[in-house]
């Protein structure tokens, strides 16, 4: 029966039963599509719709949104120092996971390798704060920057060093945005490492071993091999770390409010504060618009970029 | 290794750059743990000890931190809640995906390809950007206060992900099966129940397990949809409770690694198909 099946299939299935089947089908389709669409459709697009409309109106959130401003919400946005200093706080962030994070993960992956012992323990301790929440990640790490050092770790640690004087790492504004990064780092890099542990397996081991029989030293194999094969992953990464970035608002919520004086502001703490805190609905609508967009853009430049995304499949 | 031979005969030369490797390594599981580990230290200190001696190891443990959180009826409030929407979350995403995935995966229809875009389309809208638009919904159709507002938000953020993800598993599973099925008279739904699903079973693990971590650890879909402390979950209440009791670290210590707990065991028992989960959806798709 199966081997009939499969020759038929492979000579193009008969077109009766393809067609009867269909027309069965059809309403299994239908059937099978309808939750996810009826969630998606009233939880994500909807309301992101509905936000366009509210964006235009100076609305508080009390009763039907009247005072339409047309576009005065988008200038605003667009002309406060703090939005400003809350996107550029955001690609610096994305600068740094780039230029910091995602090398650190690289080259901790590329030492773990695909056979090094004790390979599986290393890969339990560095993906083990990714699954700790980020509340947790949060507040175990506001004890640890504590500026008093009978409180605060790491200050603790720095005093030791003669001359050295405690620094309140959260609550300064030269120092706050860096401490943060630090967390993201502690927390995320083991996910990005895990990543390419994934890709360095998929890479044959007779390629390199190939190369190092044709002479390359150490150095080649990973220029010419390693990383050129890795390519797929390493845009992976890049595209998830800059996403992730972009949208960081738990960890910077709990640990700085965004600030001293907004300092540590990213959009996604902006929105809050004018959303949650001040009830400027209408103005915090626009700002999630304006933070659509953003993603939306980076989304479309990457894909044209990377002409093959194999985040999404490589369908 | 071909890159090491030629210093075959010198053993150290060989071994350097391994016991290099090591201690690079090793010192970033320092890095990691070190936060984690002054924190469970601090919750087995009293008060006092937090303060005299904070960074040395609790001798002996004090274990009234604990007694005290696991006295108070709130803590298992939370942790219920917490269950209760992990759960419900966690059943709605795997069967809502594996239905979708499935049409995805092993049918043909006019429009699939559009629906399929628009369905997975949502994977480039992050939830902390949409927090504002989904709580106005949620405010009008009467979710809030609600656990079931939650729930249906974390499913309806993890939906295209994760039909991404099991339309990939199910799409790799050999047509011959497929055909096979239908001609011994199995219907759409035959197939999709009686050979995908249980052939699926890794896959379905890994989203599962995937979706537990994520809904467990959600602090901002709570935070925006609960207002009365009865429907707490775990992180909420555990930023709340940090905000009531900063000055006592030590209790603040305990609250947190306990609640952690929950989440580590997982980890440790799962960590093949979360890991699993998070490559496929990030690689293979």
């Amino acid at each position: 029966m199966q081997i009939t099946s499969a020759g038929q299939s492979a000579l193009g299935a008969p077109q009766q039963t393809h067609f009867h089947r269909r027309r069965q089908d059809s309403l299994t389709i239908i059937l099978f599509l309808v939750p996810a669409f009826v969630l998606f459709l009233t939880f994500v697009a909807y309301p992101i719709l509905q936000s366009v409309y509210y964006s235009l109106f100076n609305w508080k959130g009390l009763g039907a949104a009247t005072d339409f401003i047309g576009l005065e919400n988008y200038l605003n946005i667009l002309s406060d120092q703090t939005f400003l200093k809350a996107v550029a706080n955001g690609i610096l962030l994305v600068a740094l996971s780039l230029t910091l994070q995602l090398p650190m993960a690289l080259a901790l992956a590329l030492m773990v390798g695909r056979d090094l012992p004790g390979r599986a323990f290393f890969r339990i301790i560095f993906f083990l704060p990714y699954v700790l929440s980020e509340v947790i990640t949060a507040i175990m790490w506001l004890g640890f920057y504590n500026p008093d050092p009978d409180r605060g770790f790491i200050n603790a640690l720095l005093i030791l060093i003669p001359g050295v004087k405690a620094v309140p790492w959260l609550g300064n504004m030269n120092t706050v945005l860096a401490a943060l990064f630090i967390v993201l780092t502690w927390k995320y890099f083991g996910f990005y490492m895990l990543l390419f542990m994934a890709g360095l397996q998929n890479i044959p081991a007779e390629l390199e071993e190939a190369a190092g029989i044709d002479g390359a030293n150490r150095r080649q194999l990973l220029t010419h091999i390693t990383v050129p094969l890795l390519a797929g992953t390493i845009r992976t990464c890049v595209y998830l770390s800059v996403v992730g970035s972009l949208q960081q608002f738990i960890l910077v919520w709990v640990m700085t409010k965004g600030g001293p004086v907004n300092a540590s502001e990213v959009m996604a703490t902006y929105m809050y504060r004018f959303g949650f805190v001040r009830f400027w609905f209408g103005y915090g609508c626009a700002v999630a618009i304006v933070m659509f967009l953003i993603c939306l853009t980076f989304s479309l430049i990457y894909q044209r970029l990377a002409r093959q995304p194999d985040y999404l499949g490589g369908m | 290794m071909p890159a090491t031979q030629s210093y075959a005969r010198k053993p150290w030369r060989k071994h350097l750059p391994r016991f290099l490797q090591y201690l690079v390594l090793c010192l970033f599981v320092v890095i990691i743990l070190a936060p984690i580990v002054i924190l469970v230290f601090g919750g087995l200190k009293t008060r006092g000890e937090m303060y005299s001696r904070p960074y040395t190891i609790p001798n002996p443990p004090r274990w009234e931190n604990y007694a005290k959180i696991l006295g108070a009826p709130s803590f298992w409030t939370m942790l219920r809640n917490s269950l209760v929407v992990m759960l419900v979350a966690t059943a709605g995403v795997v069967f809502i995906c594996s239905l979708a995935a499935f049409v995805f995966a092993r049918t043909d229809f006019r429009g699939k390809s559009l629906t399929f875009n628009v369905l997975t389309l949502g994977i480039m809208f992050p939830i902390s950007v949409a927090i504002l638009p989904v709580y106005l919904v949620l405010r009008q159709i009467g979710l809030l206060n609600n656990l079931w507002g939650i729930i249906a938000v974390q499913i309806a953020f993890l939906i295209s992900g994760n039909i991404l993800i099991l339309r990939g598993f199910f799409a790799a599973v050999p047509r011959e099966l497929q055909d096979a099925a239908y001609i011994d008279g199995c219907d759409a739904f035959g197939f999709f129940w009686r050979i995908l699903l249980p052939l699926a079973r890794p896959a379905l693990a890994a989203v599962a397990a995937l979706t537990m971590v994520v809904s467990w650890n959600d602090l901002l879909v709570p935070l925006v949809v609960i207002d009365k402390d009865t429907l707490w979950t775990l992180p909420l209440g555990t930023m709340q409770f940090q905000g009531q009791y900063g000055q006592d670290l030590a209790l603040v210590a305990a609250f947190v690694t306990l609640s952690a707990v929950p989440a580590v065991i997982f980890y440790l028992i799962a960590e093949r198909q979360i890991v699993s989960g998070l490559t496929a959806g990030a690689l293979k798709g």
